[in-house]
């Protein structure tokens, strides 16, 4: 057993609300981070990944629970790590070698010493020659090579990655990824262990010798384990498509939320509203979620998200968004990471636009509980019209202030779209739509993405 | 120095957002409360010391009107906006980075610093300069050190703010760069936050100075009481000579003044702006770029090289290791020690803290409270004197707005929509608004009053030369940043003038024109002290105003009255940013913000 370096017990996020509720980021939480090892964190965005990431570097300290290095308090400790940024968060009033020596500074190495190890490990990543450039005059992929530089010269003994390859094209990120790995199995690198956080589960399979999982509402731990591939990994094996339709099947069960099935017509129960939770609306668009199941009607009603994201060329995290926004509607159910249409998903896909209109307007009134409580609200106003706070205090008790924003934005762009309410963003006030009969264009509804 | 930068919408949009960041945060009534207070307090304390001076005659410092004379008043001159802008930056910085980082004190001092600009300067002018005069030993440097001081409370507020607001808008990946990378202060501040905030700064240097030569004209001389206070400067030439309507002095002093405002250009802002261009932060190049041959020279002088490889990078190499050293000392001192021997020597301080701030908050009680005191002197005929003032200079400046932006906004669009035409208008704009109001006060009311005319038109005639400049130069930006598609829309579907305006430009420009006259709006409230009340050919004209009863009060040392009717002043362009542009920017800022 190779020895533990960071070890974080107990660790959770939260931020206090005035009204003793508090919005939970991440629930108590253990896990370590050993010799030897690449670890990939995956998760749905929105499941604290980041937050995760600069707890266990110390940069944020936890609301609660301790993070150790070496079994000592990271507040005290002298910590030795680095991190790559996934915008590379390079300094670009300085050049590439002012960039790469600038952490040798900070730990006041002599100047000739100090630029010695910049020029070496300039050269190691592939960037001999272009010290004295700016990082504005490089391509992307270089630049994200001079984050590298610049993480590898202090020789962490843990590195740390934040989504390093997603602002880059897929064969930069390929062959960046790939160099990476040389690196650290022929020890080039004195690093002893890597976390990378991703959304990207093929990365996380092709680099990782342990990958996390992480679920959302609050930050959880769904599932850790190691992956026993040998290296270099290849794509096509049987292996690792498994692995990775394993991760999928994870991913796209939240267990805390079984399937919607859909509902008989007629009499619906009574809701209780006030005991009623939010749900996390997914930020997707009306348009996003008609394409989604035309297209989940061509493959005969039935298909793999997997492939889905595949067909679509989309990261599993800009498709998840708009599978879930069909769940939550009715229109899909997802099984074992298959998505089936429902009869009325088929309806909705296989209509003009005024009816899918009326089709969403139920769907959603059913089933979304801020857009049933926001026309209710304007109903029960003899002036029609509601203040955006109002609901923004409501979310406030359940989301981050970052989140309720965007709550309140997928709650109006979808009830723009069904012509539930309207939005008066100069006056910050949820009304009725105009019923206006073809005068002027109706720019509010929001037709596709 | 007012100047279009090149790529001036980029700049501006960072201005733009500076400002909002300040109007959106909603501080509680106590607070404006609390600086009120503190304004109150500072102002008698002033008032004070000033009171203790008052007595002391001093003999007239002659001021010749020889062309002869120019070089050395000029060369003062200079040195004092010198002197001023540098106190202001290091003060700018300095506040901005405390508020920035200070959990407990950035809300109180963000007000401070909204009030603090709406304050019009030249109120300041008598108790400041009293002061300085009482405070240093012989009476040159003391009124020296006044005009100083005046000037700095005048260039200092944006430059703060933008510093301020660039600290806060640092991207978080950077600052946790430089975090996980173990920066220290020192560090940071070097590489990451200035800059950071470089471009800003600049830019709102080169604002500051300009308004620097406004406040100079009235800085160098003026009347108070019996006692006429002079310093020798190109602002007391331009004075004096309009005073005697020397007509030739005049145009001496001004085209002494242009060369300066010229040379400023050419020889600091030009290489300024060119190096900082490196700031900038973003990740593509530009192709057009401000050049400077000053620069350029600068940078590959071997001897300047030479002589930074010597002093600057052994001290710096030096700082970082000492730094570094004590960083680590740190770290094991935290290590080592436990946290309870700390906790007796921490509640000592925290003792302290509350006894300094009881002392503080009970000073300036008392001196508020004095200062309240004061006001009760005022008598009810006085007051509503104030009040018929404020409600002239209010429509004055009202109308200087309107006339201004009924100019700047067809002509400012042309501009901004034909590049041909912006290449010519564009150098012509710069040196004709950097001209200090003031300086060309005198020429435009000699000739008003030969046409008949009197000091009412003349004010407002002034109100516009000082700030009609602010709203061209946004409604240029607002032109040059509407999107080229949205006018081939306008051109493809053959919109009426009515239209095109309408839907079009008018929208397009909104942001940048509530920026502008904002700031123009300010800035007229404040040039309504000179305005109002002016000494031409031996002879003091005046016409009822806000402006005119402070200067009058000013040159009568009636204090009581000068403080109420500075407080009346202050309380409106408060008032009217908070009820009338606040609002404006809200819908600017959502309803017509022009997004990629």
């Amino acid at each position: 057993m190779q020895p533990v370096i960071i070890r974080a017990d107990q660790v959770e996020k939260y931020y206090p609300q005035p009204n003793e509720n508090r919005i939970q980021v991440i629930s108590p939480t253990d896990l370590s981070i050993s010799a030897g090892e690449i670890v990939a964190l995956l998760g749905p965005s929105g499941s604290g990944k980041s937050t995760l990431l600069r707890m266990l570097t110390g940069l944020s300290a936890p609301s609660a629970g301790v993070v150790y290095w070496h079994e000592k308090p990271i507040a005290t400790a002298d910590v030795n790590v680095s991190i790559v940024f996934q915008s590379f968060a390079l300094f670009p009033w300085l050049t590439v070698l002012e960039n790469v020596e600038a952490p040798l500074k900070a730990r006041g190495m002599e100047a000739a010493e100090r630029r010695k190890r910049s020029l070496k490990i300039l050269d190691t990543v592939g960037l001999d020659g272009f010290q004295a450039a700016y990082p504005k005059e490089l391509s992307g992929g270089m630049r994200q090579r001079v984050g590298f530089a610049r993480a590898l010269v202090v020789e962490p003994e843990v590195l740390f990655m934040d989504e390093p390859f997603s602002a880059l094209d897929v064969l930069t990120a390929e062959n960046l990824r790939s160099e990476l790995l040389e690196l650290w199995q022929k020890k080039t690198i004195p690093t002893k262990a890597i976390f990378i956080v991703t959304h990207n589960i093929e990365e996380a399979v092709l680099l990782a010798d342990r990958i996390i999982v992480l679920g959302r509402n609050p930050g959880h731990i769904r599932t850790d384990f190691k992956v026993t591939l040998s290296h270099p990994r290849d794509r096509k094996t049987t292996a690792f498509t498994q692995l990775v339709d394993y991760i999928y099947k994870v991913l796209t069960q939240p267990e805390s939320k079984p399937p919607a099935l859909p509902r008989p017509l007629g009499g619906k129960p009574a809701r209780n509203q006030r005991q009623m939770h939010y749900q996390m609306l997914p930020h997707a668009r009306p348009g996003g979620i008609a394409g989604l199941l035309e297209l989940v009607l061509d493959h005969d009603g039935k298909d793999d998200i997997y492939r889905l994201a595949d067909d679509l060329a989309f990261e599993i995290d800009d498709l998840l968004p708009i599978v879930d926004a069909a769940q939550l509607l009715g229109f899909l159910t997802v099984t074992e990471g298959d998505a089936a249409i429902t009869p009325t998903g088929a309806e909705y896909a296989n209509s003009e636009i005024l009816r899918q209109k009326e089709l969403f307007r139920a769907a959603a009134l059913e089933n979304v509980l801020l857009i049933r409580q926001i026309v209710r609200a304007i109903e029960a106003k003899s002036d029609r019209s509601v203040p955006e706070d109002f609901f923004q205090d409501l979310l406030d008790e359940q989301f981050s202030e970052e989140e309720t924003i965007l709550q309140l934005e997928t709650a109006i762009n979808w009830g723009r779209y069904a012509e539930l309410f309207d939005f008066d963003v100069s006056r910050r006030r949820f009304i009725l739509p105009e019923k206006l009969n073809e005068t002027e264009s109706d720019s509010s509804a929001e037709i596709g993405a | 120095m007012i100047n279009l930068p090149d790529s001036f919408s980029a700049n501006r949009s960072r201005h733009i957002f500076a400002r909002s960041q300040a109007l959106r945060r909603s501080w509680p009534f106590v607070l404006d409360l609390g600086v009120a207070g503190l304004g109150l307090a500072c102002f008698y304390g002033l008032m004070q010391i000033a009171k203790y001076w008052f007595g002391h005659p001093e003999p007239e410092i002659a001021i010749s009107l020889s062309p002869h004379a120019l070089p050395l008043y000029a060369f003062y001159s200079v040195v004092r906006i010198g002197l001023a802008y540098l106190l202001s930056l290091v003060f700018a910085v300095g506040y901005g980075y405390v508020a920035a980082y200070s959990n407990r004190l950035e809300s109180f001092m963000i007000a401070g610093l909204d009030i603090l600009q709406s304050i019009p300067v030249l109120s300041f002018l008598p108790g400041v300069m009293l002061a300085m005069v009482a405070l240093f030993p012989t009476r040159q440097l003391g009124l020296e050190m006044g005009a100083i001081v005046l000037i700095f409370t005048g260039q200092v507020w944006n430059m703060a703010f933008s510093f301020y607001s660039s600290i806060k808008s640092i991207p978080r990946e950077l600052s946790e760069a430089s975090k996980i990378y173990r920066f220290s202060r020192w560090q940071r501040f070097i590489q990451l936050e200035l800059p950071y905030s470089a471009i800003g700064l600049v830019w709102n240097s080169i604002v500051s100075v300009a308004g620097g030569w406004f406040f100079l004209m009235a800085c160098e001389m003026f009347v108070l009481g019996k006692h006429d206070f002079r310093l020798p400067g190109l602002g007391s030439y331009l004075q004096t000579a309009a005073g005697d309507g020397n007509y030739k002095a005049i145009a001496w002093g001004l085209f002494t003044m242009i060369a300066i405002i010229v040379a400023t250009d050419q020889l600091i802002w030009r290489p300024v702006i060119a190096w900082s261009d490196k700031f900038k932060f973003e990740m593509v190049e530009t192709t057009a770029r401000v050049r400077s041959p000053l620069l350029h020279l600068l940078e590959h002088s071997r001897a300047l090289g030479n002589l930074r490889k010597r002093t600057i990078m052994p001290l710096s190499e030096g700082i970082y290791r000492r730094l570094a050293q004590s960083r680590k000392e740190r770290l094991a001192r935290l290590a080592s020690t436990d946290s309870k021997r700390t906790s007796t020597r921490d509640q000592l301080a925290a003792w302290l803290r509350a006894l300094a701030l009881a002392v503080m908050v009970a000073a300036v009680v008392y001196a508020a409270w004095q200062a309240v005191e004061l006001l009760r002197q005022v008598q009810a005929g006085q007051f509503g004197e104030i009040l018929k003032g404020a409600l002239a200079t209010f429509l004055r400046v009202n109308l200087a707005l309107v006339l201004a932006a009924a100019w700047t906004i067809p002509a400012g669009v042309a501009i901004g929509f034909n590049p041909k035409l912006a290449r010519i208008a564009q150098p012509l704009v710069q040196i004709v608004a950097s001209i200090p109001a003031p300086a060309l006060f005198p020429v435009i009311l000699l000739a008003l009053i030969k046409m008949g005319g009197g000091l009412g038109i003349g004010s407002v005639a002034l109100m516009m030369l000082g700030t009609q400049w602010y709203i061209l130069f946004n409604v240029i930006a607002g032109a040059m940043a509407i999107p080229s598609d949205l006018r081939e829309v306008a051109t493809l579907f053959r919109f009426t003038a009515v239209q095109r305006w309408r839907t079009v430009i008018l929208p397009g420009i909104f942001p940048y024109l509530i920026t502008g006259m904002v700031t123009a709006s300010g800035g007229a409230w404040n040039a309504s002290i000179i305005a109002e009340y002016f000494s031409l050919n031996n002879h003091t004209y005046q016409t009822v105003g806000l402006g005119a009863v402070i200067s009058a009060a000013t040159d009568s040392g009636r204090f009581h009255i000068l403080l109420l009717a500075t407080i009346v002043m202050a309380l409106m362009v408060v008032t009217i940013n908070r009820l009338v542009w606040r609002p404006l920017y809200r819908v600017a800022e959502t309803r017509y913000k022009l997004e990629g």
